[in-house]
Order: C-alpha cells, then sequence, then structure tokens
C-alpha cells in the first residue's frame, strides 16, 4: 500500500532549481566591470562614514553623541534616560576596547540604512502609486525577509568577494523591506478627504507627493526607517562570517573559541549600540510629528 | 446666465462601465444592470444648469449618488459619459493640464470632514491652492490672510487644526475654498459635521458671505432643512438619478412623486412659506368714490366684518367695521373718513409665514400685505395660515 502512493510521484524528475539559480548566478558574475564598481561605490560610502566618525577623537563624539541624544528627547518628560545611557554606553564600549570595532559596525549600519532608504523609499513611493507595482513588489518584499539571512551571503560573496561590502549588500537586502513598506502603507493611508483636497485645489501629482503625502505619511515612513535600522544591525554578527570586521566579527570569533568572557562584552557593545539608535531614531520620530 | 451647465452626466462604477453606459440608453433601472452586469449606477444621466451667483443645493440621502455627483463636476471622479459646459468649455473632455487650471482657478471646494492638511498651519492650509499655482509667496500670504478675515478667524493663523473645533476648521476649509476667489465653490456636506447649532451659525455665515461675493455654490446635503434654509434651488436625488429640480416653494408645494412627498412630510412649513404664499385677495372700497353704503354691501356679500379701504392708487388707507358702518348707514351718513381706523397691523410679502403667527393670533381683523409703497397686496386670515401649515391651498403662482 505504501509503496504504491509513494511510487505516485516517481515520474517527477528532480528539478535543477539550486543548480539554475547558481547558472544565473554565474552568469551574473560576467557583469564584473558593474559590480566592481558598485563595490566601489559602497566602499567608499563606508569609508566616507568611517571617516567622519574617526574625525574626531571618542571623548569628544562620546560628548557630542550625548548632546545629540538630550537634544532629541528635549521636549519629553523623562530628558535624561537616554542621554546617560549614551554617555555611560559608549564609555563602556571603550573602555571595553570595542571603540575600533564600533565605528566599524556604525559605519556599516549607517551605510545599509542611507542605501535602503535611498532605494527603498522612492520604490515604496512607486508602489502606492501603481497597484501593480505593489502586486509585483509585495511577493518580493516577502522572500526578501523570509529567505534566512545567511543564504545572502553567498551571492554576496560571488559579487563582491569578501570584506565590508558584501556585508552592507546582504544587510541592505535584509533590512530594506520595512522601509519600502511603510512607505507604501504610509502613502496609502493618507486618507481621502486629504488627497482630494490637494488634487481639487489644483495639485500635479508631485506637488501633491511632496507637499501632502510624505508630510503626512512622514512618521509612519520613519517607523520604517526605524525597522530597517535594526535590521541592518541584526545582520552585523551574520556578515562577520564572510570577513566583515567590527562588533561581529568579536562575538563570530567569542563563538568558535568559546570565550564567554568576549562573546559577552562584544554582544553587550552591540546590545547598547542597539538600544541607542533605536530610541533615537523613536525620539526624533515623536519630534516630526 | 448659466455658469454650469450638465448634460446626460453619468458615473457607473465597475470594470466595463461603457457596457453598463449601454443598458442605461435602453432603459434599464439601476438594479436591473447590477443584477446583470455588477456593474453599479452612481450618477444617471443628470442634467441641470446652475446660474451664476445662485446656491444650487443637491440632496438625497446617502448612496443617493449627491457626492460623485459634485465630484464629477471637477472631476476628482472621471464622468463615464456626458457633458459639464463651464461657460463654453467641455470640462469632460479636458486634458490634466487644462483641468488643473479650471480647478485653480476656477473652483474651489470644501469638504464634509474638512479635508485639512494636519501637518500646516492654519495660514498655510488656506494658502495651499495659491501655493501649487506658484504665485508669489508675499500675494499668496496676502490672499489667505484676507480670506481667513473674511471667514473670521484673523488671529489664528499659527495654530495647527487639532487646536480649533470643528466649526473653526470648517471656516478654515471655506477660507482656503475661497482664497483665490473662484467663482465656483462645490460644498461637500460642508456642515454636516458640526452640531446642530454651529451649523446654524454656518449656513447664516454662508448666507451673509454669498451677499457680498455672489459665488456660484453647488452645495449637497442630506438635510432637508439645510437646503430649504440656504438654497436658492434645489435638486433632488435618488438611485443616482435626478428626481426633481425647483426652488424650495416647489419642491413642498409640488413633489414630483412619493419619493420627494416623503422627503418633505415633516419639515417646519412655516419656516418656508412666505406671507406672499397664502395671502388672499382683499374686499376693498376706495375712500375717495366709495361711501358706507357700498362698503356695508360688498361686507355683507363677502359675508366679513371689516374692510380695508384704500385711495385710487391702491394704497392703503385704514379699515372699517361693519358695526360702525352699519350705524353710519342709519344715520345717513355719507362719507367714510370717519369711520376709519387708520391703526392697522401690516406686513410685507417676504415675511414668512413663521413670523405671522403671534400678529394672526392676537388681531382680530385680517392683517394687511403691503408693498414698499404702501399699496395693499392682499390679505392674510387665520384659516389660510393654517391650511397652509397642514401643506394644503399655497398660492405659488404669487
Amino acid at each position: 500500500m505504501r509503496e504504491t502512493f509513494d511510487g505516485l510521484l516517481d515520474f517527477l524528475p528532480r528539478i535543477p532549481l539550486g543548480d539554475t539559480i547558481e547558472a544565473f548566478v554565474d552568469w551574473l558574475t560576467n557583469a564584473e566591470a558593474f559590480f566592481n564598481g558598485l563595490r566601489g561605490g559602497i566602499a567608499g560610502v563606508t569609508n566616507g562614514f568611517l571617516w567622519l566618525l574617526e574625525l574626531l577623537p571618542a571623548v569628544i563624539l562620546i560628548l557630542l553623541l550625548t548632546g545629540l541624544a538630550y537634544w532629541v528627547v528635549r521636549n519629553q518628560e523623562k530628558k535624561w534616560g537616554l542621554p546617560s545611557l549614551v554617555f555611560f554606553g559608549l564609555l563602556l564600549i571603550h573602555s571595553l576596547e570595542y571603540w575600533d570595532d564600533l565605528m566599524l559596525t556604525l559605519a556599516l549600519v549607517l551605510t545599509a540604512t542611507a542605501i535602503s532608504i535611498v532605494i527603498g523609499v522612492p520604490v515604496g513611493i512607486w508602489m502606492a502609486r501603481n497597484n501593480y507595482v505593489q502586486m509585483i513588489i509585495t511577493p518580493v518584499l516577502d522572500f526578501m525577509q523570509t529567505m534566512p539571512a545567511f543564504v545572502y551571503l553567498i551571492p554576496a560573496v560571488a559579487f563582491f568577494s569578501i570584506g565590508i561590502v558584501p556585508g552592507v549588500v546582504a544587510s541592505v537586502i535584509f533590512a530594506m523591506p520595512p522601509t519600502v513598506r511603510l512607505t507604501n502603507l504610509g502613502i496609502r493611508q493618507v486618507p481621502t478627504e486629504m488627497i482630494e483636497a490637494a488634487e481639487a485645489f489644483g495639485s500635479t501629482p508631485n506637488q501633491k507627493l511632496v507637499k501632502v503625502q510624505l508630510p503626512q505619511a512622514q512618521v509612519t515612513i520613519m517607523a520604517g526607517i526605524n525597522q530597517t535600522i535594526m535590521l541592518a544591525l541584526s545582520m552585523v554578527v551574520i556578515a562577520a562570517m564572510i570577513g566583515t570586521d567590527g562588533l561581529g566579527r568579536e562575538v563570530y570569533y567569542a563563538v568558535g573559541r568559546n570565550d564567554i568572557a568576549m562573546g559577552f562584552e562584544a554582544g553587550i557593545s552591540i546590545v547598547i549600540l542597539a538600544i541607542m539608535l533605536d530610541r533615537m531614531s523613536q525620539a526624533f520620530n515623536r519630534n516630526a510629528k | 446666465m448659466s455658469e454650469i451647465k450638465v448634460e446626460g452626466l453619468t458615473k457607473i462604477f465597475g470594470k466595463r462601465p461603457k457596457q453598463g453606459l449601454k443598458l442605461l440608453d435602453e432603459g434599464k433601472t439601476k438594479d436591473e444592470i447590477l443584477e446583470e452586469t455588477g456593474l453599479t449606477v452612481g450618477v444617471n444621466k443628470a442634467d441641470f444648469e446652475v446660474d451664476q451667483g445662485e446656491i444650487f443645493v443637491i440632496m438625497g440621502l446617502s448612496g443617493s449618488g449627491k457626492s460623485t455627483l459634485v465630484r464629477l463636476l471637477n472631476r476628482l471622479i472621471e464622468p463615464t459619459g456626458g457633458k459639464v459646459w463651464l461657460n463654453d468649455e467641455d470640462l469632460a473632455a479636458m486634458d490634466d493640464k487644462q483641468l488643473r487650471e479650471v480647478r485653480r482657478k476656477k473652483m474651489g471646494m470644501v469638504f464634509q470632514k474638512f479635508g485639512l492638511f494636519p501637518f500646516r498651519t492654519i495660514l498655510d492650509n488656506v494658502v495651499y491652492g495659491l501655493e501649487v499655482q506658484g504665485i508669489s509667496e508675499e500675494d499668496r500670504m496676502q490672499k489667505a490672510q484676507n480670506a481667513l478675515e473674511l471667514v473670521g478667524l484673523k488671529g489664528y493663523e499659527n495654530q495647527y487644526p487639532d487646536q480649533l473645533s470643528g466649526g473653526m476648521q470648517q471656516r478654515v476649509g471655506l477660507a482656503r475654498a475661497l482664497a483665490n476667489d473662484p467663482p465656483i465653490l462645490l460644498m461637500d456636506e460642508a456642515f454636516s459635521a458640526l452640531d446642530p447649532l454651529i451649523r446654524k451659525d454656518m449656513q447664516d455665515e454662508l448666507l451673509d458671505l454669498q451677499t457680498k461675493m455672489q459665488k456660484t455654490i453647488i452645495f449637497i446635503t442630506h438635510d432637508l432643512d439645510e437646503a430649504l434654509r440656504i438654497g436658492d434651488r434645489i435638486t433632488i436625488m435618488k438611485d443616482g438619478a435626478i428626481v426633481q429640480v425647483g426652488t424650495p416653494e416647489e419642491i413642498l408645494t409640488n413633489p414630483a412623486n412619493d419619493y420627494v412627498e416623503r422627503f418633505v412630510e415633516d419639515v417646519d412649513r412655516s419656516k418656508v412659506y412666505t406671507v406672499k404664499n397664502i395671502m388672499v385677495r382683499p374686499e376693498t372700497v376706495n375712500l375717495e368714490k366709495d361711501g358706507p353704503r357700498v362698503a356695508l354691501q360688498r361686507m355683507r356679500d363677502a359675508d366679513i366684518s371689516s374692510i380695508y379701504v384704500t385711495n385710487k392708487n391702491r394704497e392703503l388707507e385704514g379699515i372699517c367695521h361693519a358695526a360702525e358702518v352699519s350705524a353710519a348707514v342709519k344715520e345717513d351718513a355719507k362719507d367714510l373718513r370717519p369711520l376709519l381706523h387708520t391703526e392697522v397691523p401690516t406686513v410685507d410679502e417676504e415675511t414668512p409665514v413663521h413670523d405671522v403667527f403671534d400678529m394672526v393670533s392676537t388681531s382680530n381683523v385680517p392683517i394687511a400685505v403691503v408693498d414698499e409703497n404702501n399699496r395693499l397686496r392682499g390679505i392674510v386670515i387665520r384659516s389660510k395660515v393654517l391650511a397652509a401649515l397642514s401643506g394644503k391651498e399655497v398660492n405659488l403662482d404669487a
């Protein structure tokens, strides 16, 4: 009995899905000049951020970031929580001697976020304007978010070799969807009457976008960007597997050596950075309201 | 002169609307078309004209297509068929650029839930229509400021919409529509979201503004009292079709069908009818020509106890009472003048019936209706007032 049913599907050949994708990826690597250019561009942006972050001595940067934290929460009741967290957190990371790694990781997160915004917001706008585009892009976003993040490392290495650039690329793929989704959602949620008002007074489509839809959707879009920052940071450890330096690499090494002390220190540094970025971007969003 | 002329304007919602258009031409009803094709007829071949300076009210229950109709006029919804003539241009045939020009220069719109931009200040909301036209900063701020003053919101420029009450927010909506001084105003249930007292204030204010501005206003409402209060003419819609167009009096006294009749059943007629609608032709005597005998004869013939006296120009002189005239006849008096009572209650033709209740109930003679030259136009008697309130015996040709 069991054999009969098992045999039913024998006519199906083994579908070479993996091989096909691999052949496709191989074929893509022919566009070497293109990927080399891209690699150079991404490396340039990352190094730019890094240069900016390392321009100032650590102590000045800590004070500046603390000041920034105070500035974003200045209108809220509890003004001292976030600035103290930033100040003492950064001091702790410095004393653990992870300052350089922190700068590298921060540069990677900033680059991935910047690229995600530059690509994600326009794509989100396009989706909001066109139902067909939404129909096509939504499953692509689902794919990008549900495919295990490790898988992105393989083509990232194929196209961009190892180092920080494939790390950024994998982070962008993994982290961009929330920005796209929430830009789309934010624009679609603008109340009909507001859109009608914009149109009834003779706005061009671009005026409607810039003067009404984006300002009204701003809070939602910012929430998407906040999510993107968090996801980019979560890629830091995974990207260490393909040679991306920074706090992630320390965690990755600690796991390999079963080094609890090092793992905890590097781990807590990432946590501090995550809370800092999350609270600051959220507070920034609240101010925008 | 008609400012807007709508011919066969139709909107059909659904996938292949042209098919529905054909079925409409074949005389199918909205329900039949829905059953056959799944298409929804939003507006069914509307025809009407709106005159310059008129408040034209489109009234109907929800789902009657009135909000769709007003959006077809500025093409927030694209018409499926028909024409919208704006002076000599067909709005339905315009390209995007021409349409934008019309929206910018010729039409302002006010929305039910105000449609204000919460992230802009009051002044920046009002200035929006001017801003998208690229009018210079100084110029547009000045115009917006004027519009805010017009609606009584001076001093609120830098507040945000959510800091204002509903009534004030709608004033902002009105100011925004007026800022560019367009000849046409589209008002979609503009006062429906306001509570009743504020709503009445806003209606009064709109009427006040209208006497100054003389805009062509298309006003959508589901509230008959509102329609009767502010409308010069009213259109009643049902199932996307226009059932009746007429002045408030015409609608009330001559409902085109049962639907309109049910609509108007509960209206407080006394506020709609004026003295003109209920006055009757009086029996009179001519002070210069007629004597007491003639007066008495006329009163007997008409079975009345008093009679109004005029001169040869039909100007009101006063009133005589039967008892006194009769006594005078017995004494063989020749002149009416000593019998004349000059203290008589008068009203003019345009006074609402509502406002003459007191007079009618306290006066023991009919009320004289006079024009501005004191000429006697008619009289108001008690039984006619009561008849009018029950919706009968109203004279519309007056």
